[in-house]
């Protein structure tokens, strides 16, 4: 891992979902960013990135909530998200919001170039190799949209899978397509998506392994919605609670508690 | 064509339910996505094509009034007759008058959307003019009194059996205990018939691919070689044409051919491609008599300057419809008008109303895989989520969707009220669902909890615990 001679301030984004949902991806990020030699601090003033009124077609909405976003994330190092679809929005999507406000487009192309994806982060930025991780299993990973096709993760997690000990890592037969959530989509659709992600669901039991990882909250909340409706005993975690190794302390999602 | 794409959510419904068509999807499903992939990966400039190709249609819609007179001065010095239709209305009564003027009895068709789009089959049958498909898939839909399903393989939701059965039911005369063993079967049967028809014909009519302003020239391509027939054979052929189907030269035409059949079938080039340049010559051994362009507008010029313009770049190739995983779930008629998928879901809004068409746009998750294989790279999801924004703004955006977004909006904008609501929340969730971890059913998620179980909220929420944490109490 590089080590730079002065600690990077690091902006956690939560992600509405994280926090609504799974608060545990939340911590999990913060160990693994002080792992990576960052300080990471939380800005109080977030609530969500905007993505649901952009992708319904709500502009000033949009733009009024990423307006506060600029604001309350300028001034760090970095902003770091759990999330692909999240990372996604801010900084292949955010910028646009302001093409007739050039100093308002200026702080978001700002912020745009520094906001990473938590993953690709940690081995793109810190040059993270390995994690001191264990998971007794065998898991398979799903490839997210946003984040493979408009932030290119594909390799990052795959290689720290790699360091974890006791964990294998088999493929689906096709790990890139889209899940059915869609943010909006699935409820919007319920058909369609359930359609869709019974696929997955199917792709994923071929593989025979016993988790499911991902990087996104939305796809894996989908993905273990059908999976346990289906009955199917494969657990569902983000991957950043298995490289962050505290998955003996939470159960996975949707799992019943003792 | 009837308009059905209000009805897109019931059909799709209906559609994932056929199946049909559901052993149709999954038989043909991985078969263009591991051809055009094979095909790409033995073309290392294929990226830099893709560039290519978005450039040389950029230029031309950025300089299209100057490319259509220029090709439209060189159809006419080759001897054609270039005639602009500005509505539907204006392209089937063009088509019409043609074919009334030489006295038409049967009109042989190669295959082409925009002749669906302009419904040009119901308008020749209706003054008692018959039209006959000559692609393999739209003789087939024709028999069936069926539209296409997909833009280059019409037929795409049928199976075999379906062929036979429509076959034993239409080509009556024939031996009944003949056997359909193979595909080839099946093509044989409908080559011979279709030979009678090809000499018979009075007017050929065929789409085209690109029309070239240099030499004004049409190109088509096709796997088939009926386009051929439908051309070269009949007295008169007529093209049908949308005024975006014009590049500036033959060596633009040649890139664009580069990446039509690559992206579509996954073939290097489609067995047939053929350039027409006017009539027959004297001294040519075959050709039409007559060579007509009908070039139609129907809604394109009025998305030229407009942030739909990118559309126009479009060459049909299906690559988005084929990668899609929703258009691989609903097949093609679901949609409800001509054009199916990714592609049609941003073209149609604009050719028939995003009142009609508003589920179009909608019904995508946005995983980008359309706009990853678009040959000329259209933005696909953007266009659509401006779709979605022309919608909201026209407040056609249902009622309900607004005020979520209202109240969601209201509360992400106060960090500390929006902290107590999903708290709140989160507990209350989190304690209904008990041990469990989980919902079947919740008041209000149905959208969700109907295909899938709803898995509860961990407790309480990331910054009640954070805020615990740092305070020390945690």
């Amino acid at each position: 891992m590089t080590q730079t001679a002065t600690r990077p301030r690091v902006a956690l984004f939560v992600t509405c979902l994280v926090d609504l949902q799974r608060p545990s991806v939340g911590f999990a990020a913060i160990a693994l960013l002080e792992a990576a030699g960052c300080d990471v601090e939380v800005p109080r003033q977030q609530t969500c990135c905007g993505q649901p009124a952009y992708n319904s077609g709500d502009r000033a909405t949009a733009a009024d909530l990423a307006r506060d976003f600029v604001e309350a994330f300028s001034g760090y190092d970095y902003v770091v998200v759990p999330s692909g679809s999240c990372g996604g929005m801010l900084s292949s999507h955010m910028p646009h919001l302001f093409d007739d406000d050039p100093n308002m487009k200026a702080r978001a192309e700002a912020l745009a170039a520094k906001t990473f994806e938590l993953i690709s982060f940690l081995v793109d930025e810190r040059g993270m190799t390995e994690v001191a991780a264990h998971y007794n299993g065998t898991v398979t990973y799903h490839d997210s949209c946003a984040g493979l096709r408009e932030l290119g993760i594909k390799s990052q997690p795959r290689t720290l899978l790699a360091s974890v000990q006791g964990l294998s890592l088999v493929e689906m037969k096709e790990p890139e397509i889209c899940c059915g959530f869609g943010g909006t989509f699935c409820v919007k659709y319920p058909d369609i998506s359930t359609r869709m992600v019974s696929d997955k669901v199917a792709d994923i039991a071929a593989t025979g392994a016993d988790t499911l990882l991902a990087g996104d909250l939305g796809c894996l909340l989908n993905m273990a919605g059908r999976l346990s409706r289906e009955g199917k005993a494969v657990k569902v975690r983000h991957i950043a609670e298995v490289l962050a190794g505290i998955t003996d302390d939470v159960p996975a999602i949707g799992e019943a508690t003792r | 064509m009837q308009i059905n794409s209000p009805r897109f959510k019931e059909r799709a419904t209906s559609e994932i339910a056929n199946a049909g068509l559901q052993k149709a999807l999954v038989r043909t499903r991985p078969r263009f996505p591991a051809s055009r992939s094979a095909a790409v990966e033995k073309l290392p400039e294929f990226e830099q094509l893709r560039d290519i190709g978005r450039e040389i249609k950029n230029h031309t819609l950025a300089n299209l009034d100057f490319y259509l007179e220029t090709w439209e001065r060189n159809v006419t010095n080759a001897g054609g007759h270039v005639h602009w239709a500005s509505t539907a209305d204006d392209a089937r009564a063009a088509v019409l008058a043609i074919c009334q003027r030489v006295g038409a009895k049967t009109v042989t068709k190669g295959k082409s959307m925009i002749s669906e789009e302009l419904a040009v089959n119901d308008h020749l049958e209706k003054h008692g003019i018959t039209p006959v498909e000559t692609d393999l898939g739209e003789y087939i839909l024709q028999i069936r009194d069926e539209s296409p399903s997909h833009i280059i393989a019409p037929a795409f939701h049928l199976n075999r059996e379906d062929w036979e059965e429509s076959f034993r039911k239409v080509h009556t005369g024939l031996d009944p205990n003949r056997v359909f063993a193979e595909r080839k079967d099946i093509m044989a049967e409908a080559r011979a018939l279709l030979r009678e028809k090809f000499l018979a014909a009075d007017v050929g009519i065929t789409g085209a691919n690109f029309l070239i302003a240099e030499t004004g020239s049409s190109v088509i391509v096709t796997n088939e070689g009926n386009g051929d027939l439908t051309q070269t054979l009949p007295k008169v052929h007529i093209v049908l044409a949308s005024i975006e189907k014009v590049v500036p030269t033959l060596e633009d035409a040649t890139n664009m051919l580069r990446l039509l059949a690559r992206s579509a079938t996954g073939q290097d080039m489609s067995v047939y491609t053929t350039f027409s340049t006017g009539a027959r010559r004297p001294g040519d051994l075959d050709g039409p008599e007559e060579y007509h362009v009908v070039v139609v507008d129907n809604g394109r010029s009025a998305m030229i300057g407009t942030e739909f313009q990118e559309m126009l770049r479009c060459i049909r190739c299906a690559a988005c419809m084929n990668h899609c995983p929703v258009y691989q779930t609903v097949g093609g008629h679901s949609y409800g008008w001509v054009y199916p998928g990714p592609m049609g879901s941003v073209l149609t809004p604009s050719l028939i109303g995003i009142d009609k068409a508003g589920h179009l746009p909608n019904a995508s998750t946005f995983c980008g895989k359309c706009e990853s294989v678009c040959p000329v790279k259209i933005p696909l999801p953007k266009l659509m989520r401006h779709w979605r924004e022309r919608e909201f703004e026209r407040h056609l955006t249902p009622g309900g969707v607004r005020s979520n977004l209202a109240l969601w909006g209201f509360l992400a904008k106060r960090p500390s009220l929006y902290r107590l609501v999903t708290r709140v929340a989160a507990k209350t969730l989190s304690l209904l669902a008990g041990k469990k971890g989980k919902f079947n059913a919740l008041p209000l998620a149905s959208g969700w909890t109907k295909g899938r179980d709803l898995p509860a909220p961990e407790g309480d929420t990331f910054f009640s615990r954070y805020a615990k944490q740092q305070r020390g109490d945690a």
